[in-house]
């Protein structure tokens, strides 16, 4: 197999996101593109110099042939040009296909922008149930699944492998949501207490309404171009060090096992391009579309052995101050979950950290982040890692 | 039957009838390669172990595990509302595939890890009959 290397090749020299949670002025068209304005002008190019596009599909606005519809709106004309079909660990990978793109030689410039508007254009009841359309049509839809239960399927089988508790995976909801306190865009912003979450409604045994993320509007974009071009930009460059992907399966009835992931691979593979490891890492913005998806990301990455998960969350270890910040912006539990776009709110906090711009959240000298991204049910992984110089 | 209008009907495919030929009967039928004797499901044209294209229609036991289960207390549609609450569960079958399935016939309280159950075909319409589970 030949190695495949991106580290040091290409930056990351502009992340805006939109305003975000409940954003009924802003059609899900209009968020895509106004992300892509924003983060135009952090990069400080105008809409021409845009020679690769890459957006999600949106469930609010669909389009067949999405990407080509917000070029169109905006009126610029890409030599390549790319929908993400589906979200999560996809929204990430295709950050690596951007990568890959550039480093080619197939575009200078790409500028991805996701977004969506699952509260105000489709209602929370509508995107529930356009998500369950994750489940097999024949063999999984016809037993009643919403997305929480497939996700407590995977917690139940923690516990009982490991002895994951309830408590634990509360502490990481409790963590994210006080990060999200000290970041005046988030969604949900009241801090929340371990016992808030084991009192907050059961929702599918063993998660409670706190253990699963939001349902938002909102958009997020960044620009991506070779590392040498970087410097030609306003925003300070951040560095792709390395990425890598895993694919295990699409139903979780089809896993090859409910309490390791294929994180494991996207790992190991991001790790070895960059030359660091899990040690290396100083501030972590991890999937958490459901609490107990952390814990399983936090083994499977190496941040801790299998099984010590559960463990890891506890003490304030996850939190900033502790020794691995994550989600520092509040995650999909508490920042916001629009749906595909998700991960891509991990990448512009990365770029925010790496630049020393958080402010209260702001991790201390932070130089390299860690964002990790799944999608499906727990199918589909990619993980990157960014440096604020090259190593 | 009245009670699953509006729940995602299962529409057989050329590759799934035989699958749902056997629900009806209620039998329930997995597949077996004739040239490495792996099981599988759901079906499939070749066998995921070998590779080779001489997989087999077999009934199975009906006996299996409980690999994990949940007990959904909010129903993903308002056609699940009157079953609220239910067991959604991945069962291992005695011959080694899994499927996801429904845990009935017993409070959702009592499902455990790991426990027997044995396969109870529901009955949606004339065509489609769908395989559950209750403790065995």
């Amino acid at each position: 197999m030949a190695t495949e290397s991106l580290k040091n090749k290409v930056a990351i020299v502009g992340a805006a996101d939109t305003e975000v949670g409940v954003v009924p002025h802003l059609s899900a068209t209009q968020l895509y593109v106004k992300a892509a304005k924003l983060v135009l002008a952090d990069a400080g190019i105008a809409k021409d110099q845009v020679d690769g596009l890459i957006t999600c599909v949106s469930f609010a606005e669909p389009y067949m042939y999405h990407a080509e519809m917000i070029a169109e709106y905006m009126q610029i004309f890409p030599r390549y040009c790319m929908t993400a079909p589906s979200g999560g660990g996809t929204t990430l990978a295709i950050m690596h296909h951007a990568a890959s793109a550039i480093a080619t030689g197939m575009c200078d410039t790409v500028l991805i922008t996701m977004a969506d508007s699952q509260l105000s254009g489709l209602s929370r009841a509508k995107a529930i149930e356009a998500m369950s359309g994750a489940g097999h049509p024949q063999f999984e839809r016809p037993y009643g699944p919403p997305i929480p239960a497939f996700y407590a399927l995977l917690a139940r089988a923690h516990e009982h492998q490991y002895g994951t508790t309830a408590a634990q995976r509360a502490a990481v909801a409790v963590a994210c949501r006080k990060h999200a306190s000290m970041n005046p865009a988030a969604q949900m912003r009241k801090p929340i207490t371990v016992e808030d979450v084991l009192n907050s409604r059961m929702i599918a045994d063993p998660l409670h309404l706190l253990d699963c993320s939001l349902v938002s509007d909102g958009g997020a974009a960044i620009v991506m171009t070779s590392a040498e071009r970087a410097r030609d930009f306003k925003a300070k460059p951040v560095y792709l060090l390395g990425t890598g992907e895993g694919h295990s399966h699409e139903h979780i009835s089809e896993a090859r096992s409910l309490t390791t992931s294929a994180a494991k691979e996207a790992g190991a593979r991001a790790y070895a391009m960059a030359g660091l490891g899990p040690r290396d890492i100083d501030v972590a913005e991890l999937y958490d579309c459901f609490t107990p998806v952390v814990i399983i990301e936090l083994e499977d990455l190496g941040f801790c052995s299998k099984g010590e998960g559960g463990r890891f969350v506890e003490g304030g270890r996850i939190e900033l101050g502790g020794e691995l910040p994550l989600n520092t912006h509040g995650g999909l539990l508490s920042h916001c979950h629009p749906g595909h776009p998700g991960s891509m709110f991990s990448v512009t906090e990365a770029v925010r950290q790496l630049r020393g711009e958080c402010g209260p959240r702001q991790v201390t000298g932070a130089k390299i982040a860690l964002v990790h991204a799944q999608g499906g049910i727990m199918s589909t992984h990619c993980t990157a890692i960014f440096g604020s110089e090259r190593i | 039957m009245a009670a699953e209008i509006g729940k995602p009907l299962p529409v057989p495919t050329l590759e799934t009838r035989p699958y749902w030929d056997g629900c009806k009967r209620h039998e329930l039928r997995i597949q077996r390669c004739s040239a490495c004797g792996h099981y599988q499901f759901y079906p499939r044209i070749y066998c995921t172990q070998c590779f080779g294209d001489r997989v087999a229609w077999v009934t199975a036991s009906g006996r299996a595990t409980v690999l994990s289960f949940t007990i959904v207390r909010r129903p993903v549609s308002p056609a699940f509302a009157q079953d609220v609450p239910y067991v959604v569960a991945l069962v291992t079958l005695e011959e080694g595939p899994s499927m996801m399935t429904n845990i009935i016939g017993c409070e959702p309280e009592k499902v455990e890890i790991g426990m027997p159950v044995a396969v109870a075909f529901e009955d949606w319409n004339e065509e489609i009959s769908i395989a559950k589970f209750r403790p065995a």
